[in-house]
């Protein structure tokens, strides 16, 4: 039966509970002489979660577990594996008998092919044209193994079905009969409330577990096929092209030219936005008159709500022909600087995290106790000297923490890099020439035809961790700077 | 009279002011000002020079060259060998091109038997041109041998050569619209036959590789569902988070891991959460690469932080009276909650909740990974159809070599930009209108 049928049943049987419940507990608290302890309409919720959580919960364990219940039969009924099989791996012939099964739903209940072809070849073109694709290696023993996996499939399914709609009804039943003056439906009813704002904040740490474990998977994966020294150490990145059957030729997986080109991009960014990002907090904050600040300041934040790749587009077009063309007419010639170079990228990148800068420093400086200020310029300091020997010093713990947070941001920054720092993995110093990063590496390994198994692709995840362990210490590090600065002050 | 009175003369002269440099501080003081308006001017600098260079790029997209053309539908064409009864392929594969072809040879008056000046004739047109008359075709067969005055699209060179995008100076064979044509465009614009005309078809199609008939169509409709995704998943999610973690969550543990969770998540890099919806949502989960369905949840998990951060703020906002004045009257704590505060709380929530959208419909690299790049000329019917993003096709017209492209894609980071520009004035003055001061 279809997933949305049985949703819409349970829903349905849930709604006439709190009908059903809603009802009863009104003709109960008319009747009765002593004060209902819930109001009616909590009767009715109670039966309605009664009848459908149970039920959905259910559903959800049933079907990862039929799942994996019909992975494990059919995996037992799969012939050993041959040393000559052509097939190369288990896997890969569980994942074509499933793709097998899928196509062979289409010509389901098609009275035309009762009797299957036992033959593969035959049945290769009755499915093609019924638009299913299927591996050219898949082998005739598989059909029957297939039409079981559709048996089995339909079988816990239609199972599964009549249990959720029996657990449904069921649930719907107990609440009715729970349904007595002094029931407490309303804390019941609360109680699940509350758990479900627990659940609900729990998608955070899930979110987190999910990204560690996902990435260290593959990561572990990967470097089953790729020694930690190629990778860690390597001053050479050269994937190789993994084309699909070629004898695997071992790439070479350098990270240090990528982090290099990372950390150099992020200085470059870092040089342009904390002086100009800096000195327009400090200005903002100390001398601008309320009429300019309520101007300047959300002109700077436009610069923070404009999409990364617009950044990338700008650098791409507008920046990196012009460097290049303003190198050219100094130098002469094609010019000293690339278009895609450490320089456009770091500069587009310093432009997008000024914003960040000023406005956290912005709210870091004006932390600063009131006191210190005047007390300062009480003693006939200026305004600048001021700023340059108590505020400053008074809110570097904070502003240093502003920059860690900004640098994690430049080191995670992918599509500015993407489109104006270049592809190729150089190792060097001169801000002119290209330079990747790892963020680039990670788009240009995922993206087009992928086969998950090749140490190609599987090194996007190993660099994800790089930058996800990297982005992570720096985060931790700011929030535990900034935190420890702010507990001095309040 | 005892009073002293200064004479002058022998008394001391009053000491001259000790030097500690005031002149000089008040030089710094003033350095430091000028420092100050410098780095703000370099920031608004910055920020015009990217606004211009986008719009003086892209303002033309919204314009494209077309030729209006007498088409006339000859069967001889179309159908010489009369199978289309029986074939109903004959009407979908029919020479469509020479049709407008044969119109604009016609039209500027060039001898059909002289090759070469046809093929440069039909240069002037536009291959999406085949789509769209067998399009009429197949809507209306019976148009079949009358004639009808249609707009075609001019081809992409033409477009640029009008607009001035390429140099017409550089020898004839180094560009790709030579003498010839250019003397006709420059005749059929006197006649009025080659108009500027507004590019609808910029919002209507989808990706092509030919930039006269490429559209932001589709990409529009592949970022509308991920939005809808992310508005019906995220800001549930999200209030109920901050609910929880304002208003009920205990003093411990959990919780303390809750907010260290969240605020980190925050600062996680964006293409972070596009490997981890690799990983468990396509690899993991077996969904559709390229669907929508992905994207939306990936974007969702990413905009969670923010919307929670922006959430909690709105609560923390509502003064602790209300709730005290709703459990004193006996209403419990639920009840104070979801009756009370969260009301109360509803603008400030739905600021947070559009700039939050806001952010994932600019985000690119996470549906980069997700397998978002993709040539999708056709509109998804269903989030789990392929589909693409906004800014994905903006990525992926700026990789194409074309000068015509340029002006593409930066119409498109108009459009993005206007769409961005409504929603955060939107969120500004929900926040001043109706969030109220306490």
């Amino acid at each position: 039966m279809a997933w949305g049928l049985l949703l819409t049943i349970i829903v349905f049987i849930g709604v006439v509970g709190y009908v059903l419940g809603n009802a009863r507990a009104r003709k109960q608290s008319a009747a009765a002489t002593e004060k209902p302890h819930s109001r009616a309409h909590y009767h009715g919720w109670w039966v309605f979660l009664l009848a459908v959580l149970p039920a959905l919960l259910f559903l959800v364990a049933w079907s990862a577990g039929s799942y994996a219940y019909v992975d494990r039969a059919i995996s037992e009924r799969m012939p050993t594996q041959a040393e000559d099989s052509a097939i190369a791996s288990r896997s890969l012939a569980l994942g074509m008998v499933r793709n097998l099964a899928e196509g062979l739903r289409r010509i389901e209940g098609d009275p035309a092919f009762a009797e299957l072809p036992t033959r593969f070849e035959d049945l290769r073109p009755i499915l093609a044209e019924r638009g299913v694709a299927l591996a050219s290696d898949t082998q005739d023993y598989m059909i029957p193994i297939a039409t079981d996996l559709n048996a089995m499939q339909d079988n816990a399914a239609m199972i599964g079905t009549v249990i959720a709609i029996l657990m449904s009804l069921g649930g719907a039943y107990l609440g009715l009969r729970s349904v007595r003056p002094r029931g407490r439906a309303r804390n019941n009813v609360e109680r699940v409330i509350t758990w479900g704002l627990l659940a609900a904040s729990t998608i955070a740490i899930l979110t987190t577990v999910g990204i560690v474990f996902s990435m260290l998977f593959e990561t572990i994966h990967f470097f089953r096929s790729v020694s930690l020294s190629n990778f860690f150490f390597g001053t050479v990145w050269d994937p190789r092209f993994a084309a699909a059957g070629a004898e695997a030729q071992e790439g070479q997986f350098g990270l240090i030219p990528l982090l290099a080109g990372t950390v150099y991009i992020a200085f470059v960014a870092m040089l342009f936005a904390v002086p100009v990002g800096l000195m327009a907090a400090i200005y903002m904050a100390e001398y601008a008159s309320k009429r300019v600040r309520s101007v300047v300041k959300p002109l700077l934040e436009v610069l923070a709500g404009i999409p990364t790749i617009v950044y990338g587009f700008f650098a791409l077009v507008t920046v990196g022909p012009f460097l290049r063309d303003m190198s050219g007419a100094i130098a002469g010639g094609p010019g000293f600087i690339q278009a895609q170079s450490v320089l456009t990228a770091g500069l587009v990148m310093g432009i997008m995290l000024i914003p960040f800068v000023s406005s956290l420093s912005d709210d870091i400086i004006t932390a600063v106790p009131r006191t210190m200020r005047d007390g300062s310029l009480g003693l006939g300091a200026t305004r600048s000297e001021t700023i340059k020997r108590v505020i400053l010093p008074a809110a570097l713990p904070g502003i240093v923490g502003a920059l860690l947070l900004t640098a994690s941001r430049a080191i995670g920054e992918t599509m500015i890099v993407v489109l104006a720092a270049g592809v190729a993995a150089n190792l060097t110093l001169n801000p002119f020439e290209a330079m990747t990063t790892i963020t680039v590496k990670i788009v240009n390994q995922l993206t087009g035809d992928l086969e998950f198994t090749s140490p190609q692709t599987l090194v996007a995840f190993a660099l994800g961790m790089t930058l996800f362990v990297l982005t992570l210490g720096m985060n931790v590090f700011a929030l535990y700077i900034v935190r420890k600065y702010r507990e001095q002050y309040e | 009279m005892s009073d002293a009175v200064y004479k002058g003369g022998d008394a001391p002269r009053a000491t001259a002011r000790r030097d500690i440099g005031i002149k000089k501080r008040y030089a710094a003081e003033q350095r430091f000002r000028i420092y100050g308006i410098i780095a703000i001017a370099v920031g608004i600098f910055f920020l015009a020079a990217l606004l211009w260079s986008v719009f003086s790029n892209g303002y033309t997209a919204f314009w494209q060259s077309s030729i209006n053309l007498d088409v006339t539908f000859a069967e001889s064409v179309i159908d010489p060998d009369n199978e289309r009864a029986t074939d109903p392929n004959t009407l979908l594969t029919a020479n469509y091109p020479k049709l407008a072809a044969d119109a604009l040879v016609a039209r500027l008056g060039i001898d059909p038997e002289n090759r070469r000046l046809v093929r440069e004739a039909g240069g002037l047109i536009s291959n999406g041109v085949r789509t769209q008359l067998r399009d009429m075709v197949v809507a209306d067969p019976s148009i079949i041998g009358t004639t009808r005055n249609v707009w075609v699209l001019a081809s992409g060179d033409v477009d640029s050569a009008i607009k001035g995008q390429v140099n017409l100076e550089v020898d004839e064979s180094r560009r790709k619209v030579s003498d010839q044509q250019l003397e006709w465009i420059r005749t059929m614009e006197a006649d009025g036959v080659l108009e500027q005309r507004f590019n609808t078809g910029l919002f209507t199609r989808g990706a092509s590789s030919r930039p006269e008939t490429a559209g932001m169509g589709v990409a529009i409709v592949g970022s509308l569902y991920m939005m809808l995704i992310v508005l019906l998943l995220a800001l549930p999610i999200g209030v109920a988070a901050s609910i929880y973690l304002e208003e009920f969550a205990p003093q411990n543990k959990l919780t303390d891991l809750i907010e260290v969770n969240i605020n980190n998540l925050a600062a996680v890099p964006s293409i972070v959460f596009g490997l981890l919806g690799l990983a468990v949502f396509i690899n993991f989960m077996h969904l559709p690469r390229s669907a929508s369905l992905v994207g939306g949840l990936v974007l969702t998990l990413m905009t969670l932080p923010t919307i929670i951060i922006a959430t909690r703020a709105a609560l923390r906002a509502v003064p602790p009276s209300i709730r005290s004045a709703a459990l004193g009257l006996g209403a419990s704590r639920t009840q104070t909650v979801f009756h009370h505060v969260l009301p109360l709380a509803a603008p400030g929530i739905l600021t947070g909740t559009i700039i939050g959208l806001a952010q994932a419909l600019g985000e690119t690299a996470p549906l980069l990974l997700i397998g978002m790049v993709a040539f999708v000329a056709d509109y998804p019917t269903t989030p789990l159809d392929p589909a693409t993003a906004l800014p994905v096709q903006i990525y992926m017209w700026a990789n194409e070599a074309e000068r015509a492209f340029v002006e593409r894609t930066s119409g498109a980071i108009i459009v993005l930009l206007l769409f961005l520009a409504v929603m955060n004035i939107t969120a500004i003055i929900l926040r001043r209108r109706v969030e109220r001061r306490w």
